[in-house]
Order: structure tokens, then C-alpha cells, then sequence
């Protein structure tokens, strides 16, 4: 079954290449949707239903653990797997993002195969 | 920290985002530490750091190279400097100095980490208020060089340790051809 997407990250290059390893790491695809930022993201959940969130965390308006506090706040998405991707390496910003709920962290930078193992058994 | 150390951080930061992203290898030039301003020319990616210790991170490299880099990271041709190779260009310097930051974080303590400014331009000099010696360390890529530097200092005792964008306190000045 397709999966829908949301990327969101402040680099529209970094939203293309997920969308290249999400191909390469085998996902079975439905539609992509991106976000520049964690307003931008929100807003993007109002108008469509998704299955999995790919965030960054150092993002300008709203960052990601913004972000992920209002995704797991709400009735109808908080059950969506959020699995953050990002350059912050500090086990502090780990702990921060687990504890808010986040299903998964990956650091920048990531191969297939780092993203392919965060998805298996959440999809 | 010394100038060694963040030699190494940098280094080992560059190798890693470049073999993981780009799929190719740099080879590492002499690093330097300098303190005056740079003119230079080209693209010049700027990053905040804050903290107990606070300062600038720079990626700086030609036109060409922006393009180049580019290239390898997106996995297209860019014939011209335009807003995907700007954008292509502060990510990298955004995984770059923010893999060394959290090298520099063992020693130095926690730093916040702005984002991105990227300047695209002939003949200007960028200054990082407050903050005058840089190490910098050049990376050859086919033949071409391309520089990450950095310039850190302890914050004054008592002062508090704001934001990576309120660091960010760098001015770019346009010079006569």
C-alpha cells in the first residue's frame, strides 16, 4: 500500500535528496508533501493525511521539536511516526525528541540504508 | 580549545558529509589560522554558534565549486550559481559545522547553531563582530580548494549565552573593484 509523506526541512535540496532515499530504500511511495519549517508543516497536515513525518530540527518560524509537540498534541496525528533528521547530534536533543515522541532520529549526514533501518517496523 | 582540535573536528566533520552525501573523497590542504578580515569572491555559507562559547562557522569556496558541490549532492548539472546551488551550498556547511560543533561541544559545552546565511558575490570582505582569529581549513576536491573556518571565543563571564542567531553578528562589506 502507498505511503504518503511529509518532509520538512528548511533545505529544499535536503527535501529532494529524502525523497531519492526514500526510492532507494524501497518505501512504497504515494504522494510527497513538503514543508519549509514547522508552520509551514501544520498547515500542510490540515489539507492532507499522511502516514509517516521526516523533520528536521534546526528550522527557522517553527523548529522540529515544535513541531513534533503540536504533531503529538493533536487527535489526528499523533499516532503518525515522526522520525527526525537532523545535524544535531547532542544526546540533550536526542533525550528532547524521544521524550516528545519521536519514533526514530537520524543525523545528517545519512545513507539508504540509515533511513531504510528507522522505517522498518514503522510502515 | 586549540587550533589542532578544531583542525580535526572540521576534518573529520568534511570527510564524513562529503564520502556520505557526495560519494567522493577530499583531499585535505594546510589550515592556517589568520586574523584579519577575508576578502574574497565566490560563495560564502555563514553559521552562528552560541554558548558559554560563541562565534562564526564559514563555508567558502568558488563559483565553480558551488556548482560543483552542487552537482555531486543533487545529483544534477548546474550551469549558473542560482538558488538550489545556494541552498545545496548552506546545507552542506549546515551538516559540515554542525558535525564538528558537536566534536566542539565535548570540550566546550553545549552550543546552539543558527541558521544558515548564504552570500553570493565578487570582492567583499565578511567579519565576524568580536570574534578576529579564524582557523581555516582548506579541502582540495579535483583540483579545486574550497575553506571551512571557524572562529570561536569565550563569552564574558556573567553575560548570558543568547542564540546562535544572536551570535550571528556577521556583516558582509563591499569593497572597490
Amino acid at each position: 500500500m502507498a505511503l504518503d509523506v511529509l518532509i520538512v526541512d528548511d533545505s529544499a535540496a535536503i527535501r529532494k535528496i529524502l525523497q531519492r532515499v526514500l526510492i532507494q530504500a524501497e518505501v512504497p511511495l504515494g504522494k510527497v508533501h513538503e514543508a519549509g519549517d514547522g508552520l509551514e508543516a501544520l498547515a500542510a497536515l490540515k489539507l492532507h493525511t499522511v502516514g509517516l513525518i521526516l523533520s528536521d530540527i534546526n528550522m527557522p518560524n517553527m523548529d522540529g521539536l515544535q513541531f513534533l509537540s503540536a504533531v503529538k498534541a493533536q487527535l489526528a496525528t499523533k499516532n503518525v511516526p515522526v522520525i527526525m533528521i537532523t545535524t544535531e547530534g547532542s544526546s540533550t536533543k536526542v533525550m528532547e525528541a524521544v521524550s516528545l515522541g519521536a519514533a526514530g532520529y537520524v543525523r545528517k549526514p545519512f545513507t539508504a540504508e540509515q533511513i531504510k533501518e528507522k522505517l522498518t517496523g514503522l510502515i | 580549545m586549540t587550533h589542532e582540535m578544531k583542525v580535526a573536528a572540521i576534518r573529520g566533520a568534511a570527510h564524513n558529509v562529503f564520502e556520505t552525501m557526495l560519494g567522493t573523497k577530499l583531499q585535505d590542504g594546510v589550515p592556517r589560522q589568520v586574523d584579519s578580515p577575508m576578502r574574497t569572491e565566490g560563495v560564502v555559507a555563514l553559521i552562528g554558534l552560541a554558548g558559554d562559547w560563541a562565534g562564526t562557522g564559514a563555508f567558502r569556496c568558488s563559483a565553480e565549486m558551488a556548482r560543483k558541490v552542487s552537482g555531486l549532492f543533487l545529483m544534477q548539472e548546474f550551469t549558473a550559481v542560482d538558488e538550489e546551488v545556494l541552498d545545496a551550498v548552506g546545507e552542506l556547511a549546515n551538516m559540515v559545522l554542525g558535525n564538528a560543533k558537536t566534536v566542539f561541544e565535548e570540550t566546550l559545552g553545549p552550543m546552539g547553531l543558527s541558521i544558515p546565511t548564504v552570500i553570493y558575490g565578487r570582492n567583499f570582505t565578511t567579519r565576524s563582530v568580536g570574534h578576529n582569529e579564524w582557523t581555516v581549513v582548506p579541502f582540495e576536491l579535483d583540483g579545486e580548494v574550497f575553506e571551512i573556518q571557524i572562529s570561536l571565543a569565550q563569552r564574558q563571564h556573567g553575560r548570558s549565552a543568547g542564540s546562535a542567531q544572536q551570535a550571528h553578528v556577521s556583516s558582509v562589506s563591499a569593497m572597490e573593484p
